[in-house]
C-alpha cells in the first residue's frame, strides 16, 4: 500500500473510534490545564524557555567535542561507551553485551530510542525476555502495541481496556477496573521481575559531558530499579542528548516535567555516574552506554533542520496539537507522533515514506508556542512540504526529496499562480466568479461533507473600492 | 508609531471574492479616523496557499506582484492575521537571497494586522449604536500566534457597551481550516470543526467573530450545514455596523 493511502486508512480508523477520541480529548485537556498551572507567569515561562533553548543550542554548537568529552569521562568513571550508526548496529551491540553476561531476562525502563530501533523484537527473536517496567509500556506490551505518545505510551487505553488486558494475561488476578488496584497488581508482578532480572535497559534524558553523568527522570521508580537492581545496566540514547555541564541540568530539569506533565518535579531524578564501586553494597557491576546516531548526524549537517535536535522529548507539542487530539498517536504510523514526529520522521526515515505526515498539520503554531526549547516546528513542517515537492529546493541531505510531487497538484498551482500573478487575468477571473456566482458548486469533495460550500459575493472588493473612490496608488 | 497620513490596504483574495463587505468596512473604519486609505487595484494574493502547500516558486511569483503594489514607505494594513503573517514573517523567508529581499524586509516592518492597527496605532474609540448582543470571539491561529493580535480584538469588542463577550472551551485551539489542509485531510479537518462549533454553540453566543475569513468560512460553513447555529461575521464589518450611524 502507498504510504499516503496507508496513512489515510489509519486516520479514518482513528476518527471512527469515538470512545477513544473522547477519552483522549479529556486527557489532553487535563494535561494542558496542568501545564498552564505550572506557568502562571508568562514572562517567567519565556525566561525558562529561553534558558532551556540556549543550553540546548550551545550544546549543539559544540556537539562533536562534547561527545568526545562525554566518552572520555564516562570511560574514566567505568561506564563503557559504544557507538552505533544505525538500529542494526545498536541492537547487535546490546545483544552482544547481554550475551557475554549470559543475560536472558531483561527489565526495561522507558526508552523511545529503544522503540526507534525496535529493540524488544530483536532481542526476543534471539531468546531474550524483555519486560517493560514503565506501567504504560507494560500495558501496551501486553497489548502488543507500539506507544501512542512519547511520554504516556498507553494514553489511548482506558481503565476498562487495561482491566481486560490484565484479566487476559493474569487470570489468577480478580477482575477489577479500579485504577489503584490495577496499579498495585502491576507493581506486584513487576517487583518479581526486577528481582530476577539479569540486566536492566534504560533510556537517558541528558548525558553530562563534563562529569560523565547519565540523567534519567521518571515517576514510578521503575527507572531506578532497572538501573540499580540487576548486575548489568545498559543505557541507550541518541547522540543529541549530550549536554555540556552539570550546571546546565537544573534549568532543563525544571522545565521538562512542568511542560510535559504539569509536575513541578518528577518523582525520581536519577544521576548515574558509575557502576558499583568496590566498597559499595549495591548497584550494577557493569554499566554501558550505547550512543545512537541513526541519521542525527545528517540532520546536524542541515542548517535549516538542526533545530530538530534541540528536542528534549517532553511531548508538549503533542499535548497541544489539535490534530493529535483527534487521531491519536497510532494514526501517524511512526515511532514519534505529533508535531515532533512530523518533523523528525521524514528526516529520519525519508520523505517518500514519512513525508505525508506533514499533510496532517494546519500550521496553527500551538506546538511551537509551548515547545520548551523553541523548535520552530510549523516552519520546519512547511519546509518539509517544499522538500517533498521539489528535489532541488535545497541542498539539505534528506532522502526522498521531490518524491511526493504529484503532477496533478503541480498543474493546479501553476494555473493558480498564472492567474494570481497577472492582475488583468485575475480581474477577469474574479469578475466571472462573482457574476456567475449562481454556478458555484454546492458540493466540494471533502469540504461539503462537513460544511456548506462558500459562495462568491455579488461583486469584488476591487469593484467596491473603485466605486467608493479609494485611491489606487 | 503616530497616526499616518496614508496607508495601503491589502484586502486579501478570500475577502475579495467571498467577503468584500469585511474589506470595505476595514477601509471605512480607518478612513473615519482621518487616514487616507490606498487600495491598489493590482493586488491579488499574498501567495500563502501555495507557500503552505510546498510550492514556493509559485507563491513567490504571486507575492512579487503584490509587493510591487506597495512601493511607498507607508504602513500596510491587512484585515487577516494569516495574510498579514505571511507578509510580515514568511515573505522574508520566501524572498531570502532574491533581488526583492530588501524591499520585502521594509514592507514586512510596516505590515499590520487590522485590529492591532486600530487599537495601537489609531487608538480608535468606538461608540456602540447597536442593541444588546452575545458574541464569542475566535481569534485565528495566525492572528494569535504570528501577529499577536488576540488582545486587540478583545479590546475592540470590549469597547462596545451593549455587547457581551462569552468564552468558548479550548478557545485557543485551531478551528481546523489550515488552507489546503481542509481538503487534503478533510476528515481530520471535519472532526476539528465539529469540536470547534460545539464549543462555540455551548456558549450561547448569537454571533461568532474572527479576524480571519478562512476561519469564518470554515466555522460559518459548518454552522450553516448543521443549522440552528450562531451567525458569523468578520470583526471589521461588525465594528463598522455597530459604530456607524446609517444615514
Amino acid at each position: 500500500m502507498h504510504p499516503t493511502e496507508a496513512f489515510s486508512k489509519r486516520i479514518n480508523k482513528a476518527l471512527a473510534n469515538h470512545q477513544a477520541r473522547l477519552s483522549l480529548r479529556d486527557t489532553m485537556d487535563r494535561l494542558k490545564l496542568k501545564r498552564q498551572q505550572q506557568f502562571p507567569d508568562k514572562q517567567q515561562l519565556d525566561e525558562l524557555r529561553h534558558a532551556a533553548k540556549s543550553i540546548r543550542q550551545k550544546t549543539l554548537n559544540r556537539q562533536p567535542d562534547l561527545l568526545e568529552q562525554l566518552e572520555k569521562k564516562l570511560t574514566e568513571n567505568g561506564i563503557q561507551v559504544h557507538w552505533a550508526e544505525n538500529p542494526e548496529q545498536a541492537n547487535s551491540i546490546i545483544h552482544e553485551i547481554l550475551n557475554k553476561a549470559e543475560a536472558r531476562k531483561v527489565v526495561k525502563g522507558k526508552s523511545m530510542v529503544s522503540e526507534e530501533i525496535d529493540m524488544n523484537a530483536y532481542l526476543e527473536k534471539r531468546g531474550i525476555e524483555v519486560i517493560e517496567s514503565d506501567l504504560g509500556e507494560f500495558i501496551i506490551q501486553l497489548a502488543h502495541e507500539p506507544p501512542s505518545h512519547i511520554i504516556m505510551p498507553a494514553i489511548h487505553k482506558n481503565a476498562h481496556d487495561v482491566a481486560k488486558l490484565f484479566h487476559q494475561h493474569f487470570p489468577e488476578l480478580a477482575y477489577t477496573e479500579d485504577v489503584d488496584e490495577l496499579t498495585l497488581s502491576a507493581r506486584k508482578i513487576l517487583r518479581n521481575r526486577f528481582a530476577n532480572a539479569d540486566a536492566g535497559i534504560s533510556g537517558v534524558n541528558f548525558a553530562v559531558a563534563e562529569t560523565g553523568t547519565l540523567c534519567l527522570v521518571e515517576n514510578e521508580g521503575n527507572g531506578r530499579l532497572s538501573t540499580t537492581v540487576p548486575d548489568l545496566h545498559i543505557a541507550i540514547t541518541g547522540i543529541e542528548k549530550v549536554i555540556e555541564k552539570l550546571e546546565d541540568l537544573p534549568p532543563l530539569l525544571d522545565i521538562l516535567p512542568k511542560t510535559a506533565t504539569g509536575q513541578t518535579i518528577t518523582t525520581y531524578v536519577n544521576l548515574i555516574s558509575s557502576p558499583r564501586k568496590p566498597h559499595e553494597k549495591d548497584g550494577p557491576r557493569a554499566v554501558h552506554l550505547v550512543l545512537l546516531d541513526n541519521t542525527r548526524s545528517q540532520i546536524y549537517s542541515c542548517e535549516e533542520f538542526i533545530d530538530t535536535l534541540r528536542c528534549i522529548r517532553c511531548g508538549s507539542c503533542i499535548n497541544y496539537c489539535p490534530v493529535y487530539v483527534q487521531v491519536g498517536g497510532h494514526a501517524y504510523g511512526s515511532t514519534y507522533p505529533g508535531p515532533i514526529g512530523t518533523v523528525l520522521e521524514p528526516q529520519r526515515i525519508g520523505l517518500k515514506q514519512m513525508g505525508n505526515l506533514t499533510s496532517a498539520c494546519t500550521l496553527c503554531g500551538a506546538c511551537a508556542e509551548v515547545c520548551p526549547v523553541k523548535i520552530p516546528l510549523p516552519r520546519l513542517i512547511n519546509q518539509l512540504r517544499a522538500e517533498s515537492n521539489n528535489s532541488e529546493f535545497s541542498k539539505n541531505r534528506i532522502s526522498g526529496k521531490g518524491s511526493l510531487r504529484k503532477p496533478s497538484e503541480a498543474i493546479i498551482w501553476k494555473l493558480w499562480s498564472a492567474t494570481y500573478a497577472q492582475p488583468w487575468l485575475y480581474s477577469i477571473f474574479s469578475w466571472t466568479a462573482t457574476r456567475l456566482r449562481f454556478l458555484a458548486p454546492s458540493r466540494l469533495a471533502g469540504w461539503t461533507k462537513y460544511r456548506s460550500a462558500p459562495k462568491p459575493a455579488s461583486r469584488t472588493l476591487h469593484e467596491m473600492a473603485r466605486q467608493q473612490g479609494f485611491d489606487n496608488e | 508609531m503616530s497616526k499616518p497620513e496614508n496607508i495601503y490596504f491589502f484586502g486579501t483574495c478570500l475577502i475579495d471574492l467571498l467577503y468584500p463587505g469585511a474589506g470595505l468596512a476595514g477601509m471605512q473604519l480607518i478612513q473615519r479616523e482621518g487616514v487616507n486609505v490606498i487600495y491598489p487595484q493590482n493586488q491579488t494574493c499574498c501567495g500563502q496557499p501555495a507557500f503552505n502547500s510546498g510550492y514556493r516558486d509559485q507563491a513567490r511569483d504571486v507575492a512579487r506582484v503584490l509587493l510591487n503594489c506597495f512601493p511607498k514607505n507607508i504602513p500596510l494594513v491587512v484585515p487577516s492575521g494569516s495574510c498579514a503573517g505571511m507578509i510580515k514573517l514568511h515573505w522574508p523567508e520566501l524572498f531570502k537571497n532574491q533581488p526583492e529581499e530588501t524591499a520585502v524586509k521594509r514592507l514586512a516592518d510596516q505590515t499590520y494586522e487590522l485590529t492591532r492597527f486600530l487599537v495601537e496605532v489609531l487608538e480608535i474609540k468606538l461608540e456602540d449604536l447597536g442593541t444588546p448582543l452575545k458574541v464569542a470571539i475566535h481569534t485565528s491561529c495566525a492572528a494569535r500566534r504570528e501577529m499577536q493580535a488576540a488582545a486587540a480584538i478583545e479590546t475592540l469588542v470590549g469597547q462596545l457597551k451593549h455587547v457581551e463577550k462569552l468564552e468558548q472551551h479550548n478557545k485557543e485551539e485551531c478551528c481546523g481550516f489550515g488552507g489546503t489542509f481542509a481538503v487534503k485531510q478533510a476528515d481530520i479537518s471535519g472532526a476539528m470543526v465539529e469540536d470547534k462549533t460545539r464549543y462555540l454553540k455551548d456558549t450561547g453566543a448569537e454571533l461568532v467573530l474572527s479576524q480571519d475569513c478562512g476561519c469564518l468560512m470554515n466555522i460559518g460553513g459548518a454552522f450553516d450545514k448543521q443549522g440552528n447555529s450562531p451567525a458569523t461575521q468578520h470583526i471589521a464589518e461588525f465594528l463598522w455596523e455597530r459604530s456607524h450611524a446609517s444615514d
